[in-house]
C-alpha cells in the first residue's frame, strides 16, 4: 500500500465504558482512503462498539476520532455532516417497514441532501438495479427475503454517495443460502475503491478483499495483519485459538 | 421402495360438522358450560320479554299533532290532557317532542340549518377520508380538511364575524354540545399528547421531567376534579376582566386531561419500535425532527390506533360529566326535559334514548377504527 494516500479515519487512544464496563481500551487505528478493513473477534470483544463509535451511534468517553479531518464531538451539525459521509449497514437490516423499498432509498437524499424526488428516485432505481432487485422497488421490506433486504440496506446506504461504509455483521442474521448474494455485492463494492470497515466472521470474504484484518478481544486490538499472514502466522495465542475455532469446520 | 396409491380427499364425518357440532363445542362442552348456558338462557328469558313489552308492545307511538276543530293542538298538551301515554309502557312521543332539545339544546330554532350543515360535514368527512386514499394529493387534501373543518364548523355554530347571528355558547346543548366537546377534546389533545410522549422519551432532562410530571399529575386526578378546577378555581386566579367562556374553560380542562392519556398510549407505541429503527434513521443523517416525523411516529401511531380509539371512546363517554359544571349536553337533557310539567317522570325513556344514540355513535367509531387498522396493516403484509 502506498503511503501517499491520506488517512480518512484516525482513531487515537479511544476508550469507552458502558457504566463500569470498560468496552474499548486504548484503540489506535488509522485507515487510509480506499482501504478494506475486516474486524473480527469473539462476541463481546468490542468490534461492533468500535465501528458504531465511528458514526457516533455510540458515545465514547476518552480519545478522539477524526473522519476525513472532522473531529467527532457532541455538535449535532458535525455529527450530521459525518453521518452523510459514513454509511452503515446493520446486522438486522433496519429497513423502514412502513415505506416501500424505493422510498427507503430516497429518504436520505430527499430530506438530508435536498435532492428532488425525481433525481433521488432515478438514482435509487439505478442502485437497486446494481444490487439486483430493481423489480422489487415498489414492494415493502417485509415482502422480501433476508438476503434481499440486506441488499436493499446496502443500496440505501449507498444512496448518499458515502466515502466510508461500515458493515456491522451484515451476514450474521441471514440464512446460509443467502449469505453469498450479500457478500457478492460487498465484494463488488470493495473492488470499486470505497473505504470499508466490516465486522464479520466471513473469513473467505476477508481473505479475498481485505487489505488488513484486525483481531479484537476484550476491548483491545490484539493483532493486525494482512490476510496472508493473518491466517498463517498468528502471533498471539488468543488469535490462534480463535482461528482454530472458526476455521476447523 | 414401495409406491403408495394417491389417497382420495373425503368430507369429514357428518357428526363433526354443522350446527350440532357447534352447539356441542361452544355451549355444552362440559357440565359447567352446560349449566352456564342454561342459566344465561333463563336470565335472558326473565329480562328480555318485560323490556320488549315496555319498549315496544305496551309503548305509545302516536306521533304528530292533532287537528281539533281547525286548531293545531300541540302534541304535549294533547298527551297531558288525555294522559293516553299511560305508565305501563314507554312514551316515545316524549322523545319525538323533545328531539329538538336532545339534538340542539337551546340553539335558536331559526338557525338550526347551521348545526345541520356541521352534522352533514362530519358525516361527509368519514366518507371522504377513505375515498381519497389513493388520490395523488391525498396528503394535501387531508391536511386542508383538518384545518378547514374545525374552522368552518366554528364559524357556522358560533356565528358572528358580521355574517351570521352570533349564538352564545350558553345556548349550545344536546348532542351538538356532546359532539363539540368530544371532537375538540380529541383533536386538540392529540398533538399535545404526541408532544408529551416524545418529551417523556427525550434526552433533555428538563423536558422529560416536565412531561412526566404533567402526565402523572393529570392521570392521578379524576376528570371531575379537573372540570371543577377549570370551572370554579381557575376564575379565582384570573382578574375579573379576564373572564372567559365556561365552555372554553371546560374544553381546556378536557383537552389537557385527554392529552395525558394520549401521551401514555403513544408512548406505548414508541416503546414498541425497535432500537434499530432509531439507529438506522440516525445513521442516514436524519435530524431529530425528521427521524420522529418520517420514521418513528408513523410506525408508533399505527401500532397505537386501537388504543387511541379506545381512549377517544372513553373521552366521548366522559363528556357527559360536563353536566355537573352546568353545561347541558345530551345526557343533561334527560333531567331537564322531564322537568317539563307535561312530561314529568319520563327519565327512563330519556336514558334509553341517550343510551341508544351513544351506543350507535361509539359502535360506529370502533368499527371505523377496526377498518382503519386493517387498511394500514395490508400495506406491509405479505
Amino acid at each position: 500500500m502506498s503511503d501517499k494516500k491520506t488517512n480518512i479515519i484516525e482513531i487515537s487512544d479511544l476508550n469507552k465504558w458502558y457504566g463500569d464496563f470498560h468496552a474499548l481500551k486504548n484503540i489506535n487505528l488509522d485507515i487510509k482512503e480506499g482501504e478494506i478493513i475486516v474486524v473480527c473477534g469473539p462476541s463481546g470483544s468490542g468490534k461492533s462498539t468500535l465501528i458504531r463509535c465511528v458514526n457516533f451511534l455510540e458515545k465514547f468517553q476518552e480519545g478522539s476520532i477524526l473522519v476525513s479531518g472532522t473531529e467527532l464531538t457532541d455538535d449535532a451539525q458535525k455529527i450530521r455532516k459525518i453521518r452523510s459521509e459514513v454509511a452503515m449497514v446493520f446486522q438486522h437490516f433496519n429497513l423502514f417497514p412502513h415505506l416501500t423499498i424505493v422510498d427507503n432509498l430516497t429518504l436520505a437524499p430527499i430530506w438530508v441532501h435536498n435532492e428532488t424526488k425525481q433525481e433521488a428516485r432515478e438514482k435509487a432505481l439505478k442502485l437497486l438495479d446494481r444490487v439486483g432487485i430493481k423489480d422489487q422497488a415498489e414492494k415493502y421490506p417485509n415482502q422480501l427475503s433476508g438476503g434481499q433486504q440486506q441488499r436493499v440496506a446496502i443500496a440505501r446506504s449507498l444512496c448518499t454517495n458515502p466515502k466510508i461504509m461500515l458493515f456491522d455483521e451484515p451476514t450474521s442474521a441471514l440464512d446460509p443460502e443467502m449469505i453469498s448474494e450479500v457478500l457478492d455485492v460487498m465484494i463488488e463494492l470493495a473492488n470499486e475503491g470505497i473505504t470499508m470497515i466490516c465486522v464479520t466472521h466471513e473469513m473467505g470474504f476477508a481473505r479475498k478483499v481485505a487489505n488488513r484484518i484486525i483481531f479484537m478481544d476484550d476491548g483491545q486490538i490484539v493483532e493486525e495483519n494482512d490476510p496472508d499472514n493473518f491466517f498463517t502466522n498468528a502471533e498471539s495465542d488468543r488469535l490462534q485459538i480463535f482461528l482454530d475455532q472458526i476455521l476447523t469446520h | 421402495m414401495p409406491v403408495f396409491d394417491q389417497q382420495e380427499t373425503r368430507k369429514p364425518p357428518i357428526s363433526q360438522i354443522g350446527a350440532v357440532l357447534w352447539l356441542k363445542t361452544n355451549l355444552f362442552s362440559s357440565w359447567i358450560n352446560s349449566v352456564l348456558t342454561l342459566a344465561s338462557l333463563y336470565l335472558l328469558y326473565i329480562l328480555i320479554p318485560p323490556l320488549l313489552n315496555w319498549m315496544v308492545f305496551d309503548a305509545s307511538f302516536s306521533f304528530g299533532t292533532v287537528n281539533f276543530f281547525g286548531f293545531e293542538i300541540k302534541f304535549s298538551e294533547e298527551m297531558a290532557t288525555n294522559d293516553n301515554c299511560g305508565r305501563v309502557g314507554a312514551c316515545w312521543p316524549y322523545i319525538y317532542e323533545k328531539l329538538y332539545m336532545y339534538t340542539y339544546g337551546f340553539y335558536p330554532r331559526t338557525e338550526t340549518w347551521r348545526p345541520n350543515i356541521v352534522f352533514g360535514l362530519t358525516a361527509l368527512l368519514f366518507v371522504i377520508v377513505p375515498l381519497v386514499k389513493n388520490y395523488k394529493y391525498k396528503n394535501r387534501v387531508t391536511l386542508s380538511l383538518i384545518i378547514l373543518y374545525p374552522l368552518i364548523s366554528y364559524v357556522l355554530i358560533a356565528g358572528g364575524f358580521g355574517i351570521l347571528t352570533p349564538v352564545d355558547t350558553d345556548q349550545w346543548g344536546g348532542l351538538l354540545l356532546t359532539l363539540i366537546i368530544a371532537s375538540v377534546g380529541i383533536i386538540v389533545s392529540f398533538p399535545i399528547g404526541v408532544l408529551l410522549a416524545l418529551g417523556r422519551q427525550s434526552n433533555l432532562k428538563v423536558i422529560k421531567l416536565f412531561s412526566t410530571l404533567f402526565i402523572e399529575f393529570i392521570r392521578a386526578v379524576p376528570l371531575i376534579t379537573i372540570l371543577f378546577m377549570a370551572s370554579f378555581v381557575l376564575p379565582l386566579f384570573l382578574e375579573s376582566g379576564n373572564y372567559f367562556d365556561k365552555l372554553l374553560r371546560a374544553l381546556i380542562g378536557i383537552a389537557l386531561f385527554q392529552a395525558a392519556y394520549f401521551a401514555e398510549v403513544v408512548r406505548g407505541g414508541l416503546q414498541a419500535i425497535p432500537r434499530g429503527q432509531y439507529e438506522a434513521a440516525d445513521a442516514i443523517g436524519l435530524s431529530y425532527l425528521q427521524k420522529n416525523v418520517l420514521i418513528i411516529l408513523p410506525q408508533a401511531l399505527k401500532i397505537s390506533i386501537p388504543n387511541i380509539v379506545g381512549s377517544s371512546i372513553s373521552l366521548f363517554k366522559d363528556t357527559t360529566l360536563v353536566l355537573i359544571i352546568g353545561l347541558f349536553d345530551m345526557l343533561a337533557m334527560v333531567n331537564l326535559t322531564s322537568n317539563d310539567p307535561y312530561w314529568l317522570g319520563r327519565e327512563p325513556e330519556g336514558f334509553v334514548f341517550v343510551t341508544m344514540v351513544m351506543w350507535a355513535i361509539l359502535y360506529t367509531m370502533s368499527r371505523y377504527s377496526r377498518k382503519l387498522e386493517l387498511r394500514f396493516n395490508t400495506e406491509n403484509k405479505n
